[in-house]
């Protein structure tokens, strides 16, 4: 029977959505049962919202005054120290899970699989590769540890109403102390995760600055809308890194997607695939995005948005 | 000697449009352009920039492949390291093994730091430099966009899904490369003149003492499944109307 290690992701105090799509990935595989470790200062929160996702069998907490931040170079020893009856060991293919699995795979002696979009079975798993120009089926050996990474957008998040017991655990590892945190950027205000966000509004490089970048923000506060950008809209400094859509940026998939002034790149696609339906606005006729629109309009922005913005008013 | 060892992989162009084979045993790679991967490109340049401001007194670039893979590592000396190691191995590795390959340059080289990229472009695995940080018990401060050294430690500042995260690390320590961390240099025609005098050194596989092994087999590759292109609408307003009649706005 496969048993299932998924490390939680959370701020210390909310467990991020991310680990319940690792929860309906790790179910999928047939009779898995799964537990989630939670490795904080204080776990007791976290915990208590893990245990209560369906098909979570089991809570651990992994109490540590280290483990106030999550740095992967602390936090990979104690997984790969508990980890040893699980068949499987599940993280989110988000910029923690990307960082911290790979360390826990080197230190188990095993593979890793990245983005895990569909589990076949306990050992055979389907990965998007070339940034999802191609997807592979892969097969481990049975018997042997799989460590993964879950492309969350490719998994709903496992609904509540479970009742997993919480115990507390202990690794005891030996944590390094070459590695500090030192700061991150605070989060900012009351507007919708771009990860969760069940709509989005991005911008790409025809919104041409900075402040102009600004007149997204007010749509998307009309529609409730999280806002992203495209790798050009971020390298050209109009918006911040945290909102890049695309391959090397954030895998969503929102209900609704605006693609304002985007030209559609294939990295800027890749990000979107699993969007239910996208809009795109572009003054390009010929622009890639309108070949995976669902709706396209040909157009100023500068002129379509404010009328969107009336007529959605309405 | 104050060295910087960076990994770089060849891989498909980032312009080339990948297409799967129609019998799914693999993508069509025959004939088409290979470049340095573009992450490692900049792992290289930021290696190049510690460097030219006297932070590090030589830069060893190496990877593990074919003999082909000598094109890559000539571009590498062209834009500026010192010198070269061709990890020789027939066979594609796996992230682990290459890791494995890397720890014993580690220890050979001594550097005081590795800069890889994130992820390669092609299987887009994104592991091999946590791997290496695991394996070597050593730092790893991943998806770099600013690096600022100091003695015996760097801060490095990382994006992530939060926005910027900074971590500071001792030395020596694993880094890996995020888009915005600088922009890489050109390569200029009488550069990859003297880089053809530069050393390359090849090494096989196996002298290093890695056996590497298939863990992961890929059974069969399958084109995305294509979004179908939907409707043009002429105005904002059959914009609107649209989505409205779809549910999908108040």
């Amino acid at each position: 029977m496969s048993k299932v290690l998924i490390v939680a992701e959370h701020d210390g105090t909310t467990l991020n959505s991310s680990t319940a799509k690792c929860v309906t990935c790790a179910h999928s595989i047939p009779g898995a049962e799964i537990t989630v470790v939670v490795c904080a200062a204080d776990a007791s929160a976290v915990a208590v919202q893990a245990a209560g996702l369906q098909h979570v069998a089991k809570v651990l907490k992994l109490e540590d005054p280290a483990n106030a931040h999550a740095v992967a170079a602390l936090i990979a020893p104690q997984i790969a120290a508990i980890a040893a009856p699980y068949s499987h060991v599940f993280g989110p293919s988000t910029t923690f899970g990307k960082d911290l699995m790979p360390r826990i795979a080197a230190l188990l002696d095993t593979a890793q699989l990245s983005d895990v979009m569909a589990a076949e079975s306990a050992t055979r798993f389907r990965r998007p590769i070339y940034a999802g120009n191609a997807i592979v089926t892969v097969e481990v050996d049975a018997g042997a540890k799989v460590v993964a990474t879950v492309r969350t957008a490719s998994f709903e998040a496992a609904a509540e109403g479970g009742t997993a017991s919480v115990e507390a655990a202990s690794a005891g590892a030996t944590l390094p102390t070459h590695t500090r945190f030192v700061s991150v950027s605070a989060a900012r205000s009351d507007r919708p995760d771009l990860q969760t966000a069940r709509r989005v509004v991005s911008g790409g490089r025809a919104l041409g600055s900075a402040e102009n970048f600004q007149i997204l923000y007010s749509l998307a506060d009309k529609l409730g809308a999280a806002v992203g950008a495209s790798r050009a809209a971020v390298d050209a400094g109009y918006a911040p890194n945290d909102l890049q859509v695309g391959q090397t940026g954030k895998i969503i998939a929102p209900e609704l997607y605006f693609a304002i002034g985007i030209s559609g790149a294939i990295q800027h696609l890749t990000g979107i695939k699993d969007a239910r339906t996208i809009v795109a606005i572009n003054k390009d006729a010929e622009a890639p995005i309108f070949e995976v629109a669902d709706y396209g309009l040909v157009g100023d922005l500068f002129t379509v948005l404010p009328e969107l913005e009336q007529l959605l008013g309405k | 000697m104050k060295r910087i060892l960076v990994g770089i992989k060849r891989v498909v162009d980032y312009n080339v449009r990948i297409r799967v084979k129609p019998d799914g045993s693999g993508v069509v790679t025959d004939g088409v352009k290979m470049s340095i991967n573009p992450f490692d490109e900049i792992a290289l340049e930021e290696a190049l920039r510690i460097r030219e401001k006297g932070g590090a007194d030589e830069v060893v670039v190496a990877t593990i492949g074919t003999p082909d893979t000598r094109q890559q590592l000539t571009t590498a000396l062209a834009m500026g390291a010192d010198r070269a190691v061709l990890v020789e191995s027939a066979t594609a590795v796996e992230p682990l093994d290459a890791a494995r390959a890397f720890l014993k340059l580690a220890e050979r080289e001594q550097p005081f730091l590795v800069i890889l990229g994130k992820q390669a472009i092609d299987d887009d695995n994104n592991q091999t430099g946590q791997m290496l940080a695991a394996l070597w018990n050593r730092p790893q401060a991943t998806f770099a966009s600013k690096v600022e050294l100091a003695e015996g430690k760097a801060t490095v500042t990382r994006e992530v899904d939060a926005g910027l995260e900074t971590l500071e690390v001792e030395l020596p320590a694993v880094i890996t490369t995020d888009l915005r961390l600088n922009e890489p240099r050109y390569v200029k025609l009488p550069d990859i003149m003297k880089a053809k005098k530069k050393p390359l050194e090849t090494v096989p596989l196996a002298s290093l003492g890695v056996e590497p092994r298939q863990r992961v087999k890929a059974i069969r590759f399958d084109p995305p499944p294509q979004r179908q292109k939907g409707v043009m609408v002429k105005s904002t307003q059959e914009l609107v109307e649209a989505l409205k009649k779809k549910g999908l706005v108040a």
